[in-house]
């Protein structure tokens, strides 16, 4: 029977099987698991029937405690239930995961495995997570590539009906989640085979129900608790045969047969790896190429790691092996050895000391970590691991793919070792995260794969940053099926997408001799060689690279592409290439342009018909000359001035290079210093501002709405302009705190984005031309040197001193200095203003408590944060916990605070003879309510530290050490939506709650932002977003009402596009108050499916709707005798569809299903006009002067 | 009982009170309630060919925008079935209004490229309509583009769509030509079967705070219709084409009016959308009323009774009467 040959990635091999085998999915999004839920979601959507002809139902949780929770309960009431997770989320599952399992019950988790928060939060994969539920009871069946997903998915389902044990089916993240394949599929015949629908009538009558009644989840004394626990031995006794059955089974009916542990390579191997998943692939490609080598080497495969069969394992091993490496992709530190290792060593022993093993003596065995976080796992380590094996002494506990410099457990291996076979092709592109050069890619590897006879592989990497990111795919295609685990390092096609990698990324060093190097250039083939940099032309010349240039940027300008080269360079690729005729190559591509783009119009297929024809015409390949002729080499990654630690490690992973950095380089606890990202010149935007001086107002609004802090105004003393490079503008200033000063706004040229913002906040124009503003935008590459020195110079000059004015107004606060500051945040970010703002207002002694999303992501992700210090060396001190416990993270950074500062007051009398009595009482009474308040106060803290330097008392020794709490803090705890309304929500209320003088600042972009666009309980009604794909239909959780509802809670909901004014005040009012504040910012996020150029617009749009109110509730207010509620914003006054058809979340529904649409509009013109009502009627409440409503 | 029955492209209509394009035809029960406020015949709102462009490539931006944004998520978006940015969406609605309603449905279609011109055309043919209406509107700001050629562009185009569709048609003008019975008569000769005077365009206005020009949408007046008044008043009985009179008629002497001048139909929209589908009634009922009361049998018998040629004085119409009526003024200055 031929079967359907597929292309697709692991999540959706998966979900594909999973899905059709399910009644109930309980979901939450988490990387890399999300796109199982949502390609799960969008066969709900669809009707997509499951095996039994009825459609699963698919339900977005709170969190994965929530998920675990719903799944439970559907198993106990009868349901084939499953559910997809990762990482910390697997790790919310664990307590239900003990009672799904206590309790016998069919089910399967797909866990696509990914790294542990520990030193840092890492979204790449190992097995950490699935290593920590070991003990849970759960089943484990690990699957090493797309293929073995699929299959072992349906496996696992068979298995877990059969033996009543629940069972965890994992395989790596990113590696198989995300690597593009071409696989068999399986069809519903074949699920059909595989389920006894018996096992499934079994499972329902196990089920609670009240038709005949029982009780399940009791709880249990000393006297049968244990007896209870040993019960369910003979179903984990009996679980290995009933999976090597459905093995067989499945076997039969595919072909592709699995075992419990598979063995490859030479039958009388000596040297034997044991691994699990991807890293299994590698393991035994790199064997196989070994042992033609002459060789006697093997892979076990684990593939049933729960129940651990000792005797399957023992079986399957050549009775020749002498030595066995276990490879573990986790680390459990203080460990004897990591988990694979020890079940191996255990096994091997017990089975030695029953006497039933093949082998003469006992093996040599060593255990050794491997791949932690998607660490590159390469022939050339698995060689290196044979290598080791052979040894007379081995290494044990070792690494393997790093340089571990301290404890010296890392393997040698050549990193030159290669085994990729010459007759498969191997392809590398590197992309703009926008440019859609990925979605070519997938688009490619899927012509390839199912239009010719070829195996086909693609696997995307992206960067850290969410502006400019770089993408790098990798296609390989050849003959067989391709297995190969590990990135390209060496491509016969190299194509450069973006012509200003060339300066930062060596990419020339990928292309094999006598490749082709494709760049996207404005230059023509006649002059393209005098612009490029020194090393690239080394590349070309020596390795005899075939070179084309194409002006993908003019050809998508012609035919009305904007800045999508995407079918333009995918259109190069099959024309160079040849891996198809050009005109069949030509015609697929039309094709699947015309299945990806038709139902968007007919207009939009003609403009990608214009482009693939206008391509043709267009690329050239380029005579190189004989010679190196340029003039310049490649940028250094970070400036010649940077900080040491920035030069030699945070350089080395800007240059992409990170993967050679030694353990020694690395802080110990995740420690990083701030105030790194301006070393990053990332050098993205195409236009920048341009000040005009004459117009300028030095109203400041510019600065204040800038996501990048790129922007800034100074005034200082005109003496300073002496030294001012030849193009540096400034203006007599216009501040009455600062007669005489000039006044200077610049951009920072290589770190603005060019999002514009700061041009659309600018008030001013031109009395004689009104198109001209104060700011502009201008063309970047003509202004950088001239304004990089410029920004050089003012980013020099004094800041203005903080005790001399006062925050309030606009103006003033972009005084203050940023101290966030060049994010890789999106260009035109909603949510980074408010964050520079905090920072700017408070920085100087703020603690933050960051929930993890964006803002942990472009606030922590390495290489660089944009956290920063002041000159005095102060700045926001920044931790991300976790996602779901961020308000209790801060609350217990509060809780320190208050308890130092409380401990220092206790003690500061004890030490009135050495400090004298002024400065104490000064000291336990002041009035720091003002910065220049807090700035006495510090001076006070330093007079202390001199004072009791020389003390010789413990207590004062203990005072030292926490004195710096006298001076006020400031605790922020920041997170986005998904956070506040949904996981995190439980303990946001507690910490409200609390009565603790917190401040909560919620990022509302209304909708899961950093996992891209699930729907969360801010989700406004009609919107669609994952999981509310037709339009959500209940309307947005009113989470400032519930906060109001305490009284004693200072409430704000700002939009700063809005209203800078307001939000500024409802900044420094929650910073005032002595009590818990929550702010709820609204963000403009590209989710929501506008240009954020418009950000600003919108914002005004959606107060003036009235679907985002402004107020601010203040109960010190009722402590006066007032109503603590005030309502910013006017009575709505434009149709809400004014804001919402604005946007692309409500507009696609409007285009797709317009009778819904306008049913939920309505609905949620209603919810908008409900709402406001209510506020008002609120505000109108009359206080009787005694703080009590009258 | 005075007969009020006219005909407009060959469609017989049972009185000269057309519901002109306007939002309000967009919902299929509004439709209704023109036709059951006695409208003879209704003009849907315009297909505007920049719109379904423009709609389907900014679809398409966002779509690709929220597409591989960063290595966490996924596209933002489900991929949904289909979007309706083509003309589908239009052509359904001609389908169910034509189904809702007995009396003719005109669709109303801007284009801009000449494919769309026609293939919109035939698709509303196709899709039911009795009658179409070409919106030809150009706002020319080309130094080098002459009257004549944006005039001839003009023809070619009714000349196109005539020969691609056989129900009638009528082309709405704006008020800018220099020479309009000579392109009335060309666009007869062209195949046009009516003229609509005139399409209202929405000037931009100059909001002098801010600096910026805004759109401004304003409803006409009565006073709107002196100009189409004058012009149709010139051009009936002399070319081939049925006439239709659009903006400014509010009030049934405002409908009397026109017919006198020699529309066939008295079209209406700003006095429908502020005042909603049944004042249409009453100004029928008015003028039942008012020819009753003046003893008129008929529309037709009122059809073109105060046109140019049917006056005591036909250089009323012409640059005398500008004369005439600035000396009025004399008399009136402070």
């Amino acid at each position: 029977m031929t079967r359907v040959m597929v292309t697709l990635d692991g999540n959706e091999a998966v979900a594909n099987v999973a899905y059709r085998l399910s009644e109930v999915i309980a979901i939450y999004p988490i990387t890399p698991s999300s796109p199982m839920g949502e390609f799960s979601d969008s066969y709900m959507a669809v009707n997509r029937p499951n095996l039994w002809g009825t459609i699963p139902t698919v339900v977005e949780m709170q969190s994965e405690g929530g998920a675990a929770g719903a799944v439970h309960g559907a198993l106990q009431t009868g349901a084939l239930t499953t559910t997809f997770t990762a990482s910390q989320g697997l790790l919310l599952m664990i307590p239900n995961m003990f009672k799904i399992a206590g309790e016998l019950t069919s089910t399967v988790f797909h866990v696509s495995a990914r790294s542990l928060a520990t030193q840092a939060l890492s979204i790449f994969g190992d097995h950490s997570d699935v290593m920590a539920t070991r003990s849970t009871g759960f089943a484990m069946l690990a699957s090493r590539s797309v293929q073995e997903a699929q299959d072992i998915a349906l496996i696992a389902q068979a298995a877990t009906l059969e033996s009543r044990v629940p069972f965890l089916h994992f395989f790596d993240g990113f590696r198989t989640s995300h690597e593009v394949n071409k696989i068999e599929s399986l069809d519903d015949e074949d699920l059909r085979a595989m389920i006894d629908d018996e096992l499934v009538r079994e499972h329902r009558a196990r089920a609670l129900s009240p038709d005949h009644p029982m009780l399940r989840g009791s709880a249990q004394n000393p006297d049968v608790y244990f007896q209870g626990r040993e019960t369910v031995n003979r179903f984990y006794l009996a679980c290995p045969a009933i999976v090597q059955k459905a093995m067989d089974k499945f076997g039969a009916l595919t072909g592709r047969h699995y075992h419990l542990f598979d063995y490859a390579g030479a039958p009388d191997a000596e040297r034997v790896i044991v691994v699990m998943a991807s890293g299994a692939e590698t393991a035994e490609e790199t064997a196989n190429v070994l042992n033609q080598a002459g060789e006697k080497v093997g892979v076990l495969t684990v593939h049933l790691y729960r129940p651990f069969s000792m005797e399957a394992f023992v079986a399957a091993l050549p009775a020749t092996t002498r030595t066995i490496a276990v490879l573990d992709r986790t680390k459990e530190p203080g460990a004897n050895g990591e988990p694979l290792y020890q079940d191996v060593v255990t096994a091997i022993s017990e089975m030695m000391a029953q006497g039933a093993t093949p082998f003469k003596s006992m093996p040599r065995i060593i255990g050794g970590r491997y791949g932690l976080s998607s660490k590159e796992f390469t022939p050339a380590m698995v060689k290196g691991v044979y290598d080791e094996m052979a040894k007379p002494q081995l290494r044990n506990h070792f690494t393997i793919g790093i340089n571990d410099d301290v404890t010296h457990t890392s393997l040698e291996y050549d990193p030159n070792f290669s085994i990729e076979a010459g007759d498969v092709v191997r392809c590398l592109f590197f992309g703009l995260g926008s440019d859609g050069t990925v979605g070519a890619n997938k688009n490619s590897i899927k012509i390839i794969g199912e239009e010719t006879s070829n195996g086909a592989q693609g696997y995307f990497y992206y960067d850290s940053k969410k502006s400019g990111t770089v993408t790098v795919s990798h296609l390989r295609f050849g003959p067989r099926p391709i297995r190969s685990a590990y990135l390209i390092s060496q491509a016969s096609f190299v194509a450069c997408h973006q012509f200003s990698f060339l300066e930062r990324v060596d990419m020339t060093r990928f292309a094999t001799p006598g490749g082709v190097f494709l760049l996207n250039s404005i230059y023509g083939p006649d002059d393209v060689w005098e612009h490029l940099p020194r090393e690239v032309q080394t590349d070309i010349l020596q390795k005899q690279l075939r070179f084309y240039v194409i002006d993908a940027y003019q050809v998508a300008a012609k035919t009305g592409m904007g800045g999508r080269v995407n079918t333009i360079m995918q259109t190069c690729f099959f024309a160079i290439s040849g891996v198809l005729p050009r005109d069949e190559a030509i015609e697929q591509i039309k094709k699947s342009i015309k299945k990806t783009y038709g139902k968007r119009g007919e207009a939009v297929v003609q403009k990608n018909f214009d482009a693939v024809d206008q391509t043709l015409i267009n690329l050239h390949e380029v005579k190189v000359p004989g010679a190196v002729t340029s003039t310049f080499g490649r940028r250094p990654a970070v400036p010649a001035a940077a900080p040491e630690f920035v030069q030699k490690v945070l350089g080395q992973m800007i240059a992409f290079d990170g993967d050679n950095l030694p353990v020694s380089a690395m802080p110990v606890d995740g420690t990083f210093p701030t105030s790194t990202a301006r070393w990053e010149k990332r050098n993205i935007a195409l236009e920048i501002p341009v000040w005009e001086p004459d117009l300028c107002i030095q109203c400041g609004k510019c600065a204040f709405v800038c996501p990048h802090a790129a922007i800034r105004q100074k005034v200082y003393d005109p003496a300073l302009l002496k030294d001012a490079p030849p193009t540096f503008k400034s203006l007599d200033a216009k501040y009455k705190e600062f007669p005489g000063a000039k006044y200077s706004l610049q951009v920072a040229p290589e770190d603005c984005t060019g999002c514009t913002l700061c041009v659309d906040a600018c008030p001013v124009k031109d009395k004689s031309h009104a198109g001209r503003k104060s700011l502009n935008m201008a063309p970047q590459p003509p202004l950088r040197e001239s304004e990089a020195a410029n920004w050089d110079f003012f980013f020099n000059l004094p800041e203005a001193d903080r005790t001399a004015f006062s925050p309030t107004t606009i103006k003033n606060s972009q005084l203050l200095q940023p101290l966030f500051e060049f994010s890789g945040a999106c260009s035109g970010c909603g949510e980074t203003p408010y964050i520079r703002l905090i920072s700017q207002l408070f920085g100087d002694r703020m603690v933050v408590a960051n929930a993890t999303g964006c803002s942990s992501i472009y606030g922590g992700n390495l290489p660089t944060t944009p956290w920063a210090s002041n000159n005095q060396g102060r700045g926001p001190a920044w931790s991300n916990s976790l996602f779901e416990d961020n308000a209790e993270f801060g609350l217990g950074m509060r809780l320190t605070v208050d308890k130092q500062n409380e401990y220092a007051r206790e003690l500061v009398p004890a030490f009135a003879g050495a400090l004298g009595d002024e400065l104490v009482s000064a000291l336990l009474q002041a009035d720091q309510t003002t910065d220049a308040g807090i700035a006495a106060q510090r001076e006070r803290v330093s007079r202390l530290k001199q004072r009791l330097a020389g003390v010789d008392d413990p207590r004062a020794k203990n005072l030292l050490s926490v004195a710096d709490a006298l001076v006020r803090k400031s605790v922020w705890i920041v997170g986005g939506d998904g956070w506040a309304y949904d996981i995190g929500y439980g303990g946001l209320d507690h910490v409200m709650a609390s009565g603790r003088n917190v401040n909560i600042l919620v990022l509302d972009t209304e909708v899961y932002s950093n996992t891209g666009g699930q729907a969360s309980k801010s989700t406004p009604r009609a919107a669609v977003a994952r999981f509310a794909m037709k339009g959500k239909s209940l309307p947005k959780k009113d989470l400032g009402m519930i906060a109001m509802s305490y009284g004693y809670v200072y409430v704000a909901k700002v939009a700063m596009g809005a209203s800078d004014a307001q939000t500024l005040k409802a900044f420094l009012e929650a910073d005032a108050y002595n009590g818990p504040s929550l702010i709820i910012a609204y963000s403009p996020c590209k989710e929501q499916g506008i240009d954020l150029e418009k950000g600003l617009q919108q914002q005004r749009l959606a107060v003036a709707s009235g679907m985002e109110p402004l107020y601010r509730y203040n109960p010190a207010l009722i402590d006066e005798g007032k109503n603590p509620l005030i309502i910013d914003s006017k009575d709505p006054s434009i149709p809400l569809e004014e804001f919402a058809y604005n946007e692309t979340r409500y507009r696609m529904l409007l285009l797709s299903d317009e009778a819904r649409a306008e049913m939920l509009m309505k609905e949620a013109k209603s919810d908008v006009q409900r709402r406001w009502s209510l506020y008002k009627q609120m505000a109108a409440i009359h206080y009787d002067g005694q703080g009590k409503p009258e | 009982m005075t007969d009020l029955t006219t005909t407009y492209l060959g469609l017989n209509l049972k009185n000269p009170l057309v519901a002109s394009a306007s939002p309000l035809s967009k919902k299929v029960d509004t439709v209704r309630k023109l036709e059951d406020a006695g409208a003879s015949a209704v003009v849907l709102y315009s297909l505007f060919e920049e719109q379904i462009v423009h709609e389907s490539h900014k679809l398409s931006y966002f779509l690709d925008q929220a597409n591989e944004p960063s290595r966490e998520s996924n596209p933002y978006y489900p991929d949904l079935d289909h979007y309706n940015v083509g003309p589908d969406g239009y052509l359904e609605h001609i389908q169910k209004v034509k189904k809702a309603v007995s009396i003719p449905v005109i669709a109303s279609l801007n284009g801009v490229t000449d494919s769309g011109w026609v293939e919109y055309a035939k698709n509303m043919e196709d899709a039911g309509a009795d009658g179409l209406e070409l919106n030809l509107y150009n706002i020319p700001t080309d130094l080098y583009l002459s009257s004549a050629e944006i005039e001839n562009g003009y023809l070619d185009l009714i000349q196109r769509v005539r020969d691609e569709i056989k129900i009638p048609f009528a082309v709405k003008l704006s008020p800018f030509f220099t020479s309009l019975p000579y392109f009335a008569r060309k666009a007869a000769e062209a195949g046009a079967n009516g003229l609509v005077l005139y399409n209202r365009f929405y000037q931009p206005d100059l909001d002098v705070e801010t600096l910026e020009v805004v759109p401004c949408l304003e409803l006409s007046t009565s006073a709107d219709m002196r100009l189409p008044l004058r012009w149709i008043a010139i051009l009936y009985g002399r070319v081939e084409i049925d006439l239709a009179l659009t903006s400014g008629v509010h009030t049934a002497v405002d409908a009397i009016k026109a017919v006198m001048a020699g529309s066939s139909v008295a079209m209406m929209a700003s006095e429908l959308v502020a005042k909603g589908p049944s004042r249409l009634g009453e100004i029928l009922k008015d003028l039942g009323d008012w020819l009753e009361k003046y003893e008129y049998e008929s529309i037709q018998q009122m059809k073109g009774s105060m046109s140019q040629r049917a006056v005591e004085d036909p250089a009323a119409f012409e640059r005398g009467n500008y004369m005439k009526a600035l000396q009025t003024f004399d008399h009136r200055l402070p």
